[in-house]
């Protein structure tokens, strides 16, 4: 009895009427929590609350050989972990495609922004690069884990320091982080994913309404740049409700951006 | 009757004592022990604990709302929330349904109300033969913890029919958790889910009664 | 003789400042949360429900299944996600840690779901996760006949501590350090107890005694915290 139709019908229904059961608007977000620094042993991390959904993001440093096709830039992974204890519908075991595609897509949205300076990761070119590894965890899903998780990564990066790096021994020293912060740009990638219930568009949903929506779009965007997107499900959406789609992005980036900005300091 | 007081598991809740051990408790050696988190009930004959938390546990009689899994040939397969699903035999409801009609009457994901007539081995036979059973249509569910079902309903029903009054709702609540909200609007059902989802928050407080009727002041428009 | 100094000043027998918080995960059916020093863990308990795969099904009782994992980043050397061989065998001994507190006779053919995680590691997860999954257990409503309690007891060169931090894992002076992690029931079973390292019949009675009196303290905030649910409980700062 998880995802109860009766009440998807009414969530639909009352959407119609531009309402939703907790009295938002369409491009409005919940409550948003930011709190870095919550798991001292990565060298940068972050704990995001949005409504009762619950997530934690950690930045994790190593050094590497750079890919041969890009000898003075540094490397970079997302990994997310729909964590079985934040919901009974996840199970663990072995990585399948909805949390594949949830890595992906906010791997994208932080790779394509422009928002990582990957020649300032170069360490020695063609031979020592940093990695940056950004793992995502679910606490509690009460809807809209991607968003959340997105927010996160960017709190766990802007707060980020690089850890001590002995060229000569090679070795890194996590016990002894730098006063430097990991090498970003002046961008802030934030995902903002929209879901069609019905005929009508909303963003951040509780879990409840994610169950009544029929596809979404993720779209991952700084200061009206948008630099990537998916679309998922397998309903159709229109054009116009691709448009209306990207407007409410929009709109809700402003206000998710400026919450970010006064959280994170 | 002293207050009641939360205890956890091992917590000896008594000592020396004559009373008996009751509901979610044990007796050795003179010590009542608490085998659930929960609230004690202390009186000079029976010491119990009542669950806070923890699954629903079918009990013959009980009125309960599920949700149909699969339609057999001779019955529908229900899950009402807990570990077992439910059984509702063709023979277990009013009117008559020819072999191949079941799904006309139910399919998969349709919800009703339905009362448990029978507990065995084999699983839990469910009925929508009496008054205010079967398919449920329209409304919105709400899931709150089964066991603070009783405080929901109130003493003879007194605080679901208070809800009911207040908020205009037609209002069901299942043994297993599940509240059936039914109005003309749905500003009125959110209204009433907003009052069971308070209920169940506040369940533990003493003036209860006074607290739901401040908040319907507070909250109706 | 002048008494072994700890590094972090500590006494023998004084644990790392602790904390705990029940019912920080709405959708488990019970979760709590458990800090020892810097070491934090995460528990969340769903059932008792129906045991998929069928065939691991025990028609007597019901099975209690642990998962303990530590997320990539609660370590220095980030952890590649997924099970390990460490993570496997953890699990397992979780799961003899809290079920004979269980009663499991009362859901045959059901499975209980128990998932550790392990959010920032200052060595003593296991104890961590025990102590924070036997609350969430409770919180869950199931019915158990007591609760568990868990430490870690240990000696570093000649001295008996309580509580081994990371740092003292690591001390390599003299014997070297050894590891005791030590589980047990309110009542005083021992339900789980692991070794590694050296040391001699007589000392490791005595440290079974020494984590006896730390578990006490363990149970006190544990109590503490399910009595407050929703609430960070904090150990008595010394």
């Amino acid at each position: 009895m998880e995802e109860i139709s009766l009440n998807s019908k009414k969530i639909a229904e009352y959407l119609n009427e531009g309402k939703r059961f907790d009295n938002r608007k369409p491009e409005e977000f919940r409550e948003l929590s930011i709190e870095t620094g919550v798991s001292l042993n990565a060298e940068g991390s972050a704990r995001v609350k949005l409504g009762n959904t619950d997530v934690i993001v950690g930045v994790k440093l190593a050094t590497a050989e750079p890919y041969a096709d890009s000898p003075n830039k540094g490397n970079f992974m997302v990994s997310a972990e729909l964590s079985p204890m934040s919901s009974s519908r996840f199970e663990s075991g072995p990585p399948k495609f909805p949390v594949i595609e949830f890595g992906r897509v906010l791997d994208r949205g932080l790779r394509e922004s422009g928002f990582i300076n990957w020649e300032a990761l170069c360490i020695k070119p063609g031979e020592r690069v940093w990695t940056v590894f950004v793992d995502i965890y679910t606490i509690n899903d009460d809807g809209n884990l991607m968003d959340a998780a997105g927010i996160g990564a960017i709190a766990a990066m802007k707060t980020a320091k690089l850890p001590a790096y002995d060229e000569e021994t090679k070795k890194i020293d996590y016990k002894n982080p730098t006063e430097n912060p990991l090498p970003l740009n002046n961008v802030t990638p934030i995902a903002i994913t929209a879901y069609k219930i019905g005929n009508k568009i909303l963003v951040d949903p509780t879990r409840e309404e994610q169950d009544a929506a029929t596809a979404r779009v993720t779209i991952g965007s700084s200061d009206g740049i948008i630099s990537s997107v998916q679309k998922g499900e397998e309903t159709p959406m229109t054009p116009e409700e691709m448009g209306e789609a990207f407007d409410l992005a929009d709109k809700a980036y402003k206000e998710v951006f400026k919450n970010l900005e006064k959280q994170i300091k | 009757m002293t207050d009641r007081q939360i205890v956890i598991p091992g917590e000896i809740i008594a000592e020396n004592t004559e009373a008996l051990p009751g509901e979610n408790t044990i007796k050795t050696e003179g010590k009542i022990i608490a085998q659930k988190y929960g609230l004690a009930e202390i009186s000079d004959k029976l010491i119990k604990v009542i669950a806070l938390s923890g699954a629903y546990v079918p009990r013959r009689g009980n009125t309960i709302i599920g949700e149909v899994e699969n339609v057999l040939f001779n019955g529908w397969l229900i899950d009402f929330g807990g570990a077992e699903k439910g059984f509702l035999s063709l023979m277990e409801v009013p009117m008559y349904v020819n072999k191949d009609g079941l799904e006309e009457v139910m399919k998969i994901g349709d919800m009703l109300t339905a009362k448990i007539w029978n507990i065995n081995k084999r699983g839990t036979d469910l009925s929508i033969k009496s008054r205010g059973l079967g398919k449920i249509e329209g409304g919105i569910i709400v899931k709150i913890n089964p066991n603070k079902v009783p405080r929901v309903i109130g003493k003879e029903g007194s605080m679901v029919n208070l809800i009911k009054e207040k908020t205009g709702c037609n209002l069901t609540v299942g043994q297993n958790g599940f509240v059936h909200i039914k109005a003309d609007s749905l500003e009125k059902e959110l209204l009433a889910k907003q009052a069971v989802l308070f209920i169940e928050k506040n369940s533990m407080n003493n003036g209860l009664t006074e607290d739901i009727n401040k908040w319907f002041e507070e909250n109706k428009q | 003789m002048t008494e072994f100094k700890r590094m972090d000043g500590r006494k023998l027998t004084e644990m790392r400042p602790v904390a705990a918080q029940v019912g920080i995960i709405p959708n488990a059916d019970g979760s709590a949360m458990f800090k020892s020093g810097k070491t934090i863990a995460y528990a969340a308990v769903y059932g008792p429900k129906e045991h998929h795969p069928r065939n691991q099904r025990n028609p007597k009782k019901g099975t209690l299944r642990c998962r303990y994992n530590m997320i990539s980043f609660s370590v220095n050397d980030r952890i590649r996600p997924g099970p390990s061989r460490r993570s496997t065998e953890i699990s397992k001994i979780t799961e003899w840690a809290l079920a004979p507190a269980l009663m499991l006779e009362n859901f045959p053919g059901m499975v209980i779901d128990v998932h550790i995680n392990i959010i920032q590691a200052d060595a003593g997860t296991r104890c961590a996760g025990i102590n924070a999954a036997a609350m969430a257990l409770a919180h869950a409503g199931l019915p158990m006949n007591d609760m568990i309690s868990s430490v870690s007891a240990g000696k570093l060169d000649k001295t008996l501590v309580i509580d081994l931090d990371k740092a003292e894992e690591d001390f390599e002076e003299g014997e070297g350090p050894t590891d005791i992690p030590v589980s047990m029931t309110h009542s005083g079973k021992v339900t789980h107890l692991q070794l590694d390292g050296k040391i001699n019949k007589e000392e490791l009675k005595e440290a079974i005694n020494m984590a006896k009196d730390a578990c006490e303290e363990i149970y006190k905030i544990q109590k503490e915290a399910l009595k407050n649910v929703g609430k960070l409980i904090e150990g008595d700062k010394k």
